[in-house]
């Protein structure tokens, strides 16, 4: 690739003076970054009371998929869930009982990722086939009443990883493989804006809990975590200490920091104060990839979903595993906490849910 | 033997079927062919342009392999667990006429995974013993479920040949042939369970045309087999069943092979593309008298490529930072030149980034944790009971009904921030009647009117955006905003400029919203009125208080049995 003539050689050289000062910014900015990491985050929470929760287990279990289960998502009336499976299948349940509301068979198997609209009268998903298939709820809902009314909402150019109304059923944020997200007008399907920054897969996303809502986070294979400004399209912030491929990003319930789950089996905190990441959870014996991260409502708790079939419950500020979690017989996909915080969902490959408490 | 499909990249590797497997003979002889073998595609690789050289290089390898990092740490526990003084301790044991060679037992294996890796919970051990072998590193010697009992059943370590780590993706064809050996070795530990005959039975009916070829091959490898020496036979027939027991699980057991659908699909798309790179460029080139060229079959090459590419990486001639680049490298030196620009000016503007110090924002954590412990139903117990412990509806039919007065955690919520004020509707509500009562309702119904804004679909924007402007901001608005000279006139140009968007209000929104935070909602927190509602919830709450306390033991009770 070497230039070996004079004409090229110019641009060559600009462009080697740009990396170097590319470079020697870099390691500036670590170094301002270094000034700032006065102490560790565990070693300030040393002083709190450590914490127990010795009660939490299983309290429900979702079983009626007929294969791995790869995504869930609440319902705003706390007791709701609609999970998707790669067996092709959408099924809304109610949780508090266990049993199956409704069943929506989507075009392709695979269905990667679901989420249920503010509203609870909408439901989203979408994976293999590159789409986002919106289903209106209620009204005279009958089995095959969703799936009728379906619309497709936004296209990628390869899977689409992951989904969410951005605080409004009129929206929908994606992320997909082909390294970008999308905000989408679900109305009439039309792109609002693209989010190019990812250089490969995007594996997850979340809304910052902010009263204006114009911020999100991604993660994604390039080992990247990135926030981005909705209004731009700008990602303003990128972390990338993760050894491995992000597949899971969530939001402190306080909106300054988020969380996120890596195939190098370590859960992070990025801060977006301080700019830097300030914990790190991991233990020896934890081997297999982090697929889900999820906060408690008071950000005390981060909980994580592994490929070791097990989840855990770390002590987000003493750094610190306070529960195991064992009881799914494959593959954590995804965890959800309920929307008042009093329970958290599990969806696994081993075809169920399970409901925590 | 297992033998792999012959384009099948451990192709080499199988080729040795007829030599001795014995776990270190063979690794050294695999290792000498392994020498020859990148020695002659070294030489390979070296005739060919730099750009296809470079291309190969990005052909998927196994450090790509989304399970890559948790194979390589199993690997690392079982090389230290196979160390000859402190590993597990493996021996050959007598048993009536018989002898079973290299083993150990479930128990020996957990309590030295506790020990090593300071596990507290036995369960924890056991629970990655298991792990262990459904990923095929260890298996129990007559057992089709690859599982670990914490007891005297003896394990077996897998040779490092059968490893996950491999990328096996072994054939229909491969097992067909394993299956019909087992059923000519007439012996008791190598009959055929019946999950098993029914897949030989299924395979048959598949591969009719080629069955005559199969059960050569097979009485072929069988033949091979029965030469060896008897206690190793019985190693290599266990090491091959529990490889097929790995990547053809018994119904009822997990396929740990299996990848994560995103990532699979990941891996395909960067396969192909590259494929599709390399044939193009090998076109241009034409090459000659070079195997690589010779391509009929889509899949061989893919193969032949990856091979070579793996090879380019044993040689460390491509780290994965290099991976990255290559992939776009494609565009021209003006478009790199761009790119760099732009990397530059993001990296100055972080540096131009206030930050805050880490002591400062541990601080923030803990306070945040501090103030919303209540809330947090793992750390706190809810005011009724969790629905999902006590099997009672009360918390969600008590918070929906929102009858005054409202319990206490959810008013005392209302003066953390003007945020949780806004997001539970009766707060708002509240909220909006202090503030008409001090004639300066507008602001939050302007900053209302602009949220709703932001959430419309895209058809009705520009003219809901008219509207609000008309309303709040215009000369003679019927309800008028209060808000700087200076923002008022950006939101007038993006407004009156053909399509107003979304965001067209965003200054005069903030604007109004730092307004209310720091002179409404002090003035709310300290009137009466929000008084009046604290003290209505407390009332109640003290009564409440002793009943909810008073059911929280009992459930307590309930919910330990």
């Amino acid at each position: 690739m070497a230039a070996d003539t004079a004409v090229t050689s110019s641009p060559e050289e600009t462009l080697a003076s740009l990396v170097k000062e590319a470079e020697a910014l870099k390691q500036k900015l670590e170094e301002e970054r270094q000034k700032l990491n006065d102490v560790t985050l565990s070693c300030v929470a040393e002083r709190l009371e450590p914490i127990t929760i010795s009660n939490l287990k299983v309290r429900r279990i979702l079983k009626g998929h007929q294969a791995k289960v790869l995504c869930c998502d609440w319902s705003p009336d706390k007791r709701h869930i609609v999970s998707s499976s790669q067996d092709g299948k959408l099924i809304v349940w109610d949780a508090f009982t266990t049993s199956k509301e409704l069943t929506i068979s989507m075009p392709s198997t695979w269905v990667m990722a679901c989420a249920y609209a503010p509203s609870g009268n909408m439901l989203a998903a979408g994976g293999l086939d590159n789409k986002v298939t919106v289903f209106p709820l209620g009204g005279t809902a009958g089995e095959e009443d969703g799936a009728t009314r379906k619309r497709t909402v936004a296209t990628h150019t390869s899977y689409m990883s992951c989904c969410l109304f951005p605080n409004t059923d009129r929206q929908m944020l994606t992320g997909s493989g082909d390294g970008t997200c999308a905000l989408w007008d679900i109305e009439s399907g039309q792109l609002l804006q693209s989010f190019q920054g990812h250089s490969a897969d995007v594996m997850s996303l979340d809304l910052a809990p902010s009263e204006m809502g114009d911020t999100f986070v991604s993660g994604g294979c390039d080992r990247g975590v990135l926030v981005w400004d909705m209004r731009s399209g700008h990602a303003v912030q990128a972390f990338d200490t993760h050894l491995s491929d992000v597949n899971s990003v969530r939001f402190h319930p306080a909106g300054d920091a988020v969380a996120s789950g890596s195939d190098d089996s370590t859960c992070r905190l990025f801060d977006l104060r301080a700019d830097r990441e300030i914990a790190r959870y991991s233990k020896e014996s934890i081997i297999f990839g982090a697929n889900a991260v999820e906060w408690s409502v008071s950000g005390r708790l981060l909980f994580a979903g592994y490929g070791d079939y097990t989840a855990c419950a770390w002590d987000a500020l003493r750094a610190t595993r306070l529960a195991l979690l064992p009881g799914h017989e494959h593959r954590l996909s995804a965890l959800r906490l309920a929307p008042d915080g009093t329970a958290l969902a599990t969806a696994s490959w081993d075809a169920t849910l399970r409901i925590w408490a | 033997m297992v033998t792999m499909n012959s384009n099948e990249k451990a192709a080499p590797k199988a080729c040795q079927q007829g030599s001795s497997r014995d776990v270190t003979k063979s690794s050294k002889e695999e290792k000498e062919n392994e020498k020859k073998e990148r020695k002659e595609r070294e030489n390979l690789i070296a005739n060919l342009p730099p750009s296809v050289q470079a291309l190969m290089a990005t052909i998927p390898s196994p450090e790509e392999s989304p399970n890559y990092l948790a194979y390589k740490k199993m690997e690392a526990i079982i090389e230290k667990m196979q160390d000859e003084n402190t590993g597990v301790p493996v021996r050959t044991v007598k048993s009536f006429m018989s002898k079973i060679p290299s083993v150990f037992t479930g128990s020996e294996l957990v309590a030295w995974l506790g020990r090593h890796l300071n596990l507290e919970d036995s369960w924890e051990a056991l629970h990655l013993s298991h792990l262990l072998a459904a990923h095929g590193y260890l298996f129990p010697i007559d057992d089709h479920c690859l599982t670990v009992k914490n007891d005297n059943t003896y394990y077996r370590f897998q040779t490092p040949y059968f490893w996950p780590s491999n990328q096996w993706e072994p054939e229909n064809t491969d097992y067909a042939v394993y299956l019909c050996k087992r059923t000519m070795q007439n012996k008791a530990r190598l009959e055929l369970a019946d999950y098993e005959a029914e897949s030989l039975a299924r395979l048959q009916k598949m591969f009719s045309r080629k069955w005559e070829f199969i059960f050569m091959q097979a009485e072929a490898q069988s033949k091979v087999d029965k030469k060896r020496d008897k206690l190793e036979r019985k190693v290599l027939d266990s090491q091959e069943r529990a490889f097929w027991d790995l990547h053809r699980p018994m119904p009822g057991c997990v396929n740990t092979t299996e990848l994560d659908p995103k990532k699979l699909s990941r891996i395909n798309a960067l396969k192909q593309k590259r494929l599709q790179q390399c044939q193009e460029l090998i076109m241009q080139h034409n090459l000659k008298n070079n195997p690589i060229v010779t391509i009929t079959n889509a899949q061989e090459s893919e193969e032949e490529i990856q091979k070579n590419s793996e090879i380019v990486k044993e040689n460390g001639e491509c780290s994965r930072t290099e991976l990255a680049t290559l992939e776009d490298d494609k565009p021209s030196i003006e478009s790199q030149i761009e790119a760099a620009k732009r990397q530059v000016a993001v990296l100055k503007a972080r540096l131009e980034r206030r930050n805050v110090r880490v002591s400062k924002v541990a601080e923030m954590f803990i306070s945040y944790c501090e103030q919303y412990g209540e809330y947090d139903a793992f750390l706190t117990p809810p005011e009724w009971p969790n629905p999902w412990i006590s099997d009672t509806t009360e918390l969600w039919d008590q918070e929906k009904q929102c009858k005054e007065p409202l319990p206490l955690r959810r008013v005392r919520r209302w003066s953390f921030s003007l945020r949780e004020l806004l997001r539970d509707p009766p707060g708002r509500e509240h909220f909006a009647k202090f503030l008409s009562k001090e004639f300066s309702g507008e602001n939050l119904k302007f900053w209302l009117a602009v949220q709703d804004l932001k959430a419309l679909p895209i058809c009705r924007v520009a003219s809901c955006a008219k509207d609000i402007w008309k309303e709040f901001l215009d000369s003679n608005a019927p309800s008028p905003v209060n808000i700087d000279a200076a923002s008022r006139e950006l939101t007038r140009v993006r407004v009156e400029s053909g399509k107003p968007d979304r965001y067209c209000f965003d200054q005069a929104q903030a604007h109004v919203y730092h307004l209310m935070k720091s002179d409404s909602y002090s003035r709310y927190l300290r009137s009466e009125m929000y008084k009046d509602i604290l003290n209505g919830s407390k009332k109640k709450t003290s009564v409440k208080g002793i009943r909810s306390i008073v059911s929280f033991t009992g459930r307590k009770e309930t919910s330990s049995n």
